[in-house]
């Protein structure tokens, strides 16, 4: 009885602080290390890297590394998907679900672009190319001004027009 | 007497021939093949890595729905499946970017973020924590979707093959969690994957604590490569696309990154123009295999009709099963093993008396849960198309029987 009260208070001493590794496996990755793998981004921009582009300068890279797959304005070709336009349109039969209409952050956009684009060469654009075609899309949806130009400071504070258009699951929503 | 004694070889012969008769009479009344001679033997055990027999031709089907090259998707034959094991090689895929080769001993697992200690780990190291083994199913978000859509799939590789289930061996990730010490506000886990794309999800870590497996291992044997070897996530009873394959990061932090496969695909739509967002349970539904769509019934007499009944959110409890266009309900047996969030196997011995009917099922998972028909779930969401289809479709699959025994969709 005695030894379980002083195991329960060796218990809760250890869970005051923080618990001390268990097993003991694995290394320390470097800062160096963490700073190349982390490349998300929050909606308020926590991980955005410095640097900065507008419109204009992302509608050159837009032509030459983006236009094939998603036309010259970003009106999609063939099946590849559609960027631009489609706003007013979710609640029809035929919604059209585009960064401008259906996503909700700015930085969904930024982190999208960097990490997965363009589709055959991902993870060439640097931060300013990607600040750049955020701000070509943005602009070309319609959302920020043609000369708006796209920093740490200024993407996350792009309002979205369906910044309010997600509800969380109401499943299960059949009787 | 020993057994060997026992075993009167030509006595054997003789019964199995008898058998054998017996059976075929029953079935179609047609002649008993001949009993023929053994075939010649192949060399036994010299295959390092086995196949199955030549004579087994069941297949995935293949399925690209974008002109990128690396996106598409394959679907699990489940009329030809047996219990509740996916064969590796028959596990459904869907990729958006390829799959990577990835040199297992130059991979690593990166887990930092809001820990007391960042860590690097390799395999070897992986495979030093303790480990664990459990069967779970693997559905893709937009499995049946076309059901919802109204194009429901010809047989049941089309209308349900976005799903398997396999015994997954790895590290549960509240493991590793403990090991890397979050801190207070950490809140949400971005897996992130080593695929071109890189592509990432946030997860809470109330699930992450749960019963999240880092997976190395799959069926007694790696990953596969399309299944993420090295590693992968496997987060019981959620949509596929949570699973993150080739996993190289796990980023702990305060809140959802609202990352593209989160806050935009893998959303579902609704007629109001507002979307749900986080849909990750895999909600009850059940599947009849056989007899189903693209089968035929050799004429009146003795089936089994049996099938697979899964639950994101536990185990299945009860499958009905009707015969009669759904004005009956038998409750159907559930083979053992009955685990949570896994296939579950169920069989309802039939005997077809010849006239035109339909069949169908209806499982009960352990919450109460019941699976609905389409017409419920239709009018609770409607007819929208998201950004993925229609994704979480779950409802009560129906087979046509004809008079002719053929069995189908419509």
């Amino acid at each position: 009885m005695r030894r379980s009260i002083v195991l329960a208070i060796a218990w809760g001493c250890a869970s005051a602080d923080a618990a001390p590794a268990k097993y003991g496996i694995g290394r320390t990755p470097t800062a160096e290390e963490l700073h190349a793998l982390d490349i998300s981004v929050a909606p308020e921009g926590t991980g955005l890297p410095v640097g900065h582009g507008s419109s204009a300068e992302g509608a050159v890279l837009f032509k030459a590394m983006c236009s094939a797959c998603h036309g010259d304005r970003g009106e999609g070709r063939g099946d590849f998907p559609v960027l631009v336009g489609g706003r007013g349109t979710l609640a029809t039969a035929q919604p059209i679900l585009t960064i401008g209409s259906y996503w909700p952050f700015a930085t969904t956009a930024w982190d999208y672009i960097h990490r997965a684009m363009p589709y055959s060469t991902p993870g060439v654009l640097a931060p300013d190319q990607v600040y750049a075609l955020t701000a070509f899309i943005l602009a070309a949806n319609g959302v920020i001004s043609a000369d708006t130009v796209l920093d740490q400071k200024t993407l996350p504070r792009v309002q979205m027009p369906n910044r309010n258009g997600f509800v969380s699951d109401p499943r299960p929503d059949v009787p | 007497m020993t057994f060997h004694d026992d075993l009167d070889r030509r006595g054997f012969l003789v019964a199995g021939a008898a058998t054998s008769l017996s059976v075929a009479a029953c079935r179609d009344r047609t002649p008993p093949p001949a009993i023929a001679d053994p075939p010649p033997a192949t060399n036994a055990g010299r295959r390092p890595y086995g196949e199955r027999s030549s004579f087994v031709k069941s297949v995935r089907t293949f399925k690209a729905d974008s002109p990128t090259p690396g996106t598409g998707s394959s679907r699990t034959p489940l009329q030809d499946c047996f219990g509740i094991i996916t064969p590796s090689a028959l596990h459904f895929e869907r990729h958006h970017s390829g799959v990577p080769t990835i040199d297992p001993t130059k991979h690593e697992l990166v887990i930092h973020g809001l820990v007391e200690r960042p860590l690097a780990l390799t395999l070897a190291d992986l495979r030093r924590f303790p480990s664990t083994s459990r069967i779970h199913f693997l559905e893709c978000a937009g499995n049946s979707g076309r059901e919802h859509e109204g194009r429901p799939g010809a047989d049941p590789q089309q209308s349900h093959g976005l799903a398997s289930c396999s015994e997954w061996t790895g590290v549960l990730l509240s493991t590793l969690l403990a090991e890397v010490g979050p801190t207070a506000d950490a809140r949400w886990i971005i897996a992130e994957g080593a695929d071109p794309a890189r592509h990432a999800r946030s997860i809470p870590i109330e699930k992450a604590n749960d019963d999240v497996i880092i997976a190395y291992g799959q069926n007694g044997e790696p990953l596969r490569p399309e299944q993420g070897f090295p590693l992968r996530v496997i987060a019981p009873g959620w949509e596929g696309n949570v699973n993150v394959k080739w996993l190289r990061r796990l980023h702990v932090v305060d809140q959802p990154y609202m990352l593209r496969d989160e806050a935009a695909s893998y959303t579902d739509l609704m007629p109001d123009g507002k979307a749900r967002r986080f849909t990750f349970v895999m909600e009850a539904k059940s599947v009849i295999t056989r007899p189903a769509g693209g089968q035929s019934l050799g004429g009146p007499g003795f089936y089994e009709i049996t099938g697979l009944a899964w639950s994101g959110r536990g185990k299945i409890t009860q499958v009905d099963v009707s015969t009669d266009g759904g004005a009956t309900w038998q409750p159907a047996g559930l083979a053992e093993p009955v685990l949570a969030k896994a296939f579950t196997r169920f069989t309802l011995p039939w005997r077809w008396d010849g006239h035109a009917t339909t069949l169908r099922s209806r499982c009960t998972d352990e919450t109460g849960y019941v699976q609905p028909p389409r017409d419920a779930l239709i009018a609770a969401r409607g007819m929208t198309a998201g950004p993925d289809g229609y994704n979480h479709y779950n409802g009560i699959k129906v087979w046509t029987v004809r008079a002719d025994g053929t069995v189908s969709n419509a």
